[in-house]
C-alpha cells in the first residue's frame, strides 16, 4: 500500500491505529447542521465505515473504519455535506481541502439559550469563511455569555459574548430581581442607591443577568453586540493554561481582522522544523513577545472607542517543561 | 355608519392630533425583548397606523399611560412642596376590547373607591380610547368568559386592513379630521369564542384558601412580579421618597409612586420588620382571589379582564387561568 500520509491528513482523514484504516472528519462550523446531513454521515458510515460515528469534542463527526482505498468514493459522498455546510474549498469533489485550521466550533448560542448574547453560529460561520482552508493550527470558539459553555479559554482565540445593558430607571420599580441576580448569578456589579440601580461599569461582565431578571423590561440590551477576545489559551503537554482577556467589549469586525492578521504573524514566525508544520500558535507568542503578536494583530484594526484593549497580557497555567 | 379612509389620510389626522395628544399604541421595540435579538411589543408614542401592532399580544398593557411605573408626585424642600407637572396633552390611547374594560376597573379603584386620585383624574380625563378590534383571539385569551371580549365605551374603534382604516365613533376631534372618507356601515370586530376557557365556580369562598391546591406554586413561583406588572388590572404602588444626593443635607427631595406587586418580596412587609404571607403558593392564592373573587365582592363584577398576558409572560409557565380552572376540585377539597 502506497498512501501519502501528508495528503491524507490535510484532506481531513486520519493515519489511524489499524494499517489501512482511516477516519473521515466532517467539520460542522458553529456546531449547526441541517438533519438531512446527518443521513448522508450515516450512508457513509454505513456504506464505506465500520456503522459507527464518533462525536468529536470540536462538534464533527469522525466517521470511522474506512478502508484508505475508498477515500476518494468516500470524498464523493462528502460533497453535499461540504456544499451544504458552505465550507470553502479548493477542488469540488475532493473532500476537505485542509484540515489544520480546526472547526470553529460554537455553544449554541442565542438560537436557543435565554442567556446567549448573540448568534453564535452565525458569527463562527463568518470566521470559518474568512480563515478555511488553511493548514495552520489555529482552535477558534465562540460561546454566548460568559457562562463559557463551550470553553472559549481554552482555545487560541475565545469569543465571549457581551450586553451593555440599558437602564431605563422610569420603568424602574426597585424590585431588586436584577441586583439579586447580577449577586447570586454574575459577578455582583449592581447594587440599590435612593431607589434606583447602580452599575459598576468596571466590574461588569456584561453577561446580561440583569436583562433576564428585570421584570419590567427596564433593563435591556444593547442594540450594539459586544466580545470579549480571550487570546491564547490551550491544552496539552509543555504548558496547558487559559486564555486571557486581551479586548474587552470589542466588535465581530476588530476580532475578524484579529484573527486572519494572526495567520500572517504565524506564517512568519512558526518554528520552520515544527513537527508537521504544526505549533500552537501561544508558544509562537511566547518566543516573540506579546508585543510582536499585538503589532501584527492590531494592523488596520480600529477598535471601537468602548474597547478595553489590554496593554499587555500575561498568562499562567501549568509548566511541565 | 362610519368611514372607510385610506391609511395615508388616516395618518395625516393622527399627525393633525399630535399637536394636542400623546398617541400610544402597542408597538415593537426592535431589539427591546428579554433575550438577544428578541423584539418587545409594549406601548409607546406612534405616529402613524403602521407602527401599531395588531398581530402580537402586547406584553404590557396601556395602564403604564395612565399609571406610569415610575411617577414623581411632587418635590419638596424642609417648609415647601411642589406638585409635579402633569402631562401637557392629552392622550389617545389604541386598546383592545379587554383592556377598554381594564380601564372600567381602574376608574373605580383610583375615581370611585372613596375619593378622586389627582394625579390620575388628570391624566384620566383627557385621555381618549380607540378600539383596535379583535378578529380572532390570542390562544390565552379568555375574554369571552370574562365578559370582556365586547365593548361599546370606546372613543372610537378601528379595523384596519390591509391600506384602509374603517372605523366609527364619537371621538369628534378624529372623525372631524376624516378627509378623503366615505362613509360606510363598519362595526368594530369582537371575538365571539376562545381557545383558554375559564370556569369560576359559583359556590368560591374563602375556605379555598386552605386547598392544598396553592401548595404546588410554592415551588413553581419564582415571585418575580411580571405576571402583576403585564396585568392591565393590577393597580397597587408603593410610595418612595427620594432625598436628593448631594442636596443640602439631603433635605430636599421627590416622591414618587411606584408599581408594587403582591408577588414580590417586600410586599406585606410592616413598620417593625414583620412580613406576613411569606408563602409564594399564598401570594398566588392572593391574586387569584382578588382578581375573582374578592375584588366583585366590592365592585359586583369580576376584576380579571382575561387579557392572558399573565400566562404569556410567566417564565415559570405558572398559567392563570389553569389555577382558575383549578378551584371548582379545589372548592370541593375543602368543603369535605
Amino acid at each position: 500500500m502506497d498512501i501519502n500520509t501528508k495528503k491524507l491528513k490535510k484532506n481531513a482523514f486520519r493515519v489511524t491505529k489499524v494499517r489501512g484504516i482511516t477516519a473521515s472528519r466532517v467539520r460542522v462550523p458553529g456546531g449547526l447542521i441541517n438533519a438531512e446531513y446527518l443521513g448522508k454521515i450515516q450512508e457513509i458510515a454505513e456504506k464505506y465505515g465500520n456503522g459507527t460515528v464518533h462525536i468529536t469534542t470540536r462538534q464533527g463527526f469522525e466517521i470511522m473504519g474506512i478502508k484508505m482505498k475508498d477515500i476518494d468514493k468516500v470524498n464523493e459522498l462528502l460533497q453535499p455535506i461540504i456544499e451544504g455546510l458552505d465550507i470553502n474549498q479548493e477542488v469540488p469533489g475532493k473532500g476537505y481541502s485542509a484540515s489544520g485550521t480546526r472547526n470553529v466550533s460554537a455553544c449554541i448560542g442565542n438560537k436557543v439559550c435565554p442567556f446567549a448574547n448573540y448568534n453564535t453560529t452565525n458569527f463562527a460561520k463568518r470566521i470559518e469563511k474568512a480563515i478555511f482552508p488553511n493548514d495552520l493550527h489555529f482552535k477558534i470558539a465562540l460561546t454566548g455569555c460568559p457562562n463559557d459553555c463551550i470553553k472559549a479559554r481554552m482555545h487560541d482565540f475565545g469569543i465571549i459574548g457581551m450586553t451593555m445593558p440599558q437602564y431605563d430607571a422610569s420603568r424602574c420599580v426597585s424590585c431588586g430581581a436584577c441586583v439579586k441576580g447580577c449577586k447570586s448569578k454574575s459577578v455582583g456589579c449592581l447594587s440599590a442607591k435612593n431607589y434606583r440601580v447602580e452599575r459598576n461599569a468596571e466590574k461588569c461582565v456584561g453577561c446580561g443577568v440583569c436583562v433576564n431578571a428585570c421584570p419590567t423590561g427596564a433593563w435591556t440590551r444593547s442594540q450594539k453586540k459586544y466580545y470579549r477576545l480571550a487570546i491564547m489559551g490551550r491544552t496539552g503537554k509543555a504548558n496547558p493554561r487559559l486564555a486571557e482577556d486581551f479586548l474587552i467589549w470589542a466588535d465581530e469586525d476588530s476580532i475578524v481582522k484579529i484573527i486572519t492578521n494572526t495567520y500572517k504573524y504565524v506564517t512568519e514566525y512558526i518554528d520552520k522544523n515544527a513537527p508537521g508544520g504544526k505549533e500552537h500558535i501561544g508558544y509562537i507568542v511566547d518566543r516573540t513577545g506579546f508585543m510582536e503578536f499585538k503589532k501584527w494583530a492590531l494592523d488596520g484594526v480600529e477598535l471601537p472607542e468602548e474597547t478595553i484593549m489590554k496593554e499587555n497580557v500575561y498568562w499562567s497555567g501549568i509548566h511541565y517543561k | 355608519m362610519g368611514y372607510q379612509i385610506h391609511i395615508e389620510k388616516f395618518n395625516d389626522a393622527l399627525k393633525a392630533l399630535a399637536s394636542e395628544y400623546n398617541i400610544y399604541a402597542p408597538k415593537r421595540f426592535i431589539g427591546g425583548g428579554t433575550y438577544s435579538d428578541t423584539d418587545r411589543i409594549r406601548y409607546g408614542e406612534i405616529q402613524s397606523v403602521e407602527e401599531i401592532v395588531f398581530d402580537v399580544k402586547s406584553e404590557f398593557s396601556y395602564k403604564e399611560i395612565l399609571t406610569p411605573i415610575s411617577q414623581t408626585l411632587f418635590y419638596f424642600t424642609e417648609d415647601e412642596v411642589k406638585e409635579a407637572d402633569g402631562p401637557t396633552k392629552g392622550a389617545i390611547v389604541f386598546l383592545r376590547s379587554c383592556d377598554l374594560h381594564a380601564v372600567k376597573r381602574m376608574d373605580d379603584i383610583y375615581l370611585r373607591n372613596g375619593f378622586e386620585d389627582f394625579y390620575y383624574k388628570r391624566i384620566r380625563e383627557k385621555t381618549k380610547f380607540i378600539l383596535m378590534g379583535c378578529q380572532e383571539a390570542f390562544e390565552s385569551c379568555f375574554c369571552v368568559d370574562m365578559g370582556t371580549n365586547t365593548c361599546t365605551n370606546y372613543d372610537a374603534f378601528v379595523n384596519v386592513k390591509d391600506d384602509m382604516v374603517y372605523l366609527d365613533g364619537t371621538f369628534t376631534d378624529l372623525l372631524a379630521r376624516m378627509e378623503e372618507a366615505v362613509e360606510v356601515t363598519v362595526s368594530p370586530d369582537f371575538v365571539t369564542e376562545t381557545k383558554t376557557k375559564v370556569h369560576i365556580p359559583e359556590n368560591l369562598s374563602l375556605d379555598v384558601m386552605d386547598s392544598s391546591m396553592w401548595n404546588e406554586y410554592n415551588e413553581r413561583c419564582i415571585a418575580c412580579g411580571r405576571c402583576n406588572f403585564v396585568c392591565p388590572t393590577c393597580t397597587c404602588f408603593t410610595m418612595q421618597d427620594v432625598f436628593y444626593e448631594g442636596s443640602d443635607q439631603k433635605k430636599t427631595g421627590e416622591r414618587r409612586r411606584v408599581w408594587a406587586s403582591c408577588q414580590v418580596n417586600g410586599y406585606t412587609d410592616m413598620a417593625g420588620g414583620h412580613s406576613f404571607r411569606g408563602d409564594k403558593g399564598q401570594r398566588m392564592r392572593f391574586k387569584v382571589m382578588h382578581k375573582v373573587h374578592d375584588y366583585k365582592k366590592r365592585f359586583g363584577y369580576h376584576m380579571c379582564v382575561g387579557c392572558g398576558r399573565c400566562d404569556d409572560i410567566c417564565p415559570e409557565y405558572i398559567s392563570f387561568s389553569a389555577c382558575i380552572n383549578k378551584l371548582s376540585d379545589a372548592m370541593q377539597e375543602v368543603e369535605k
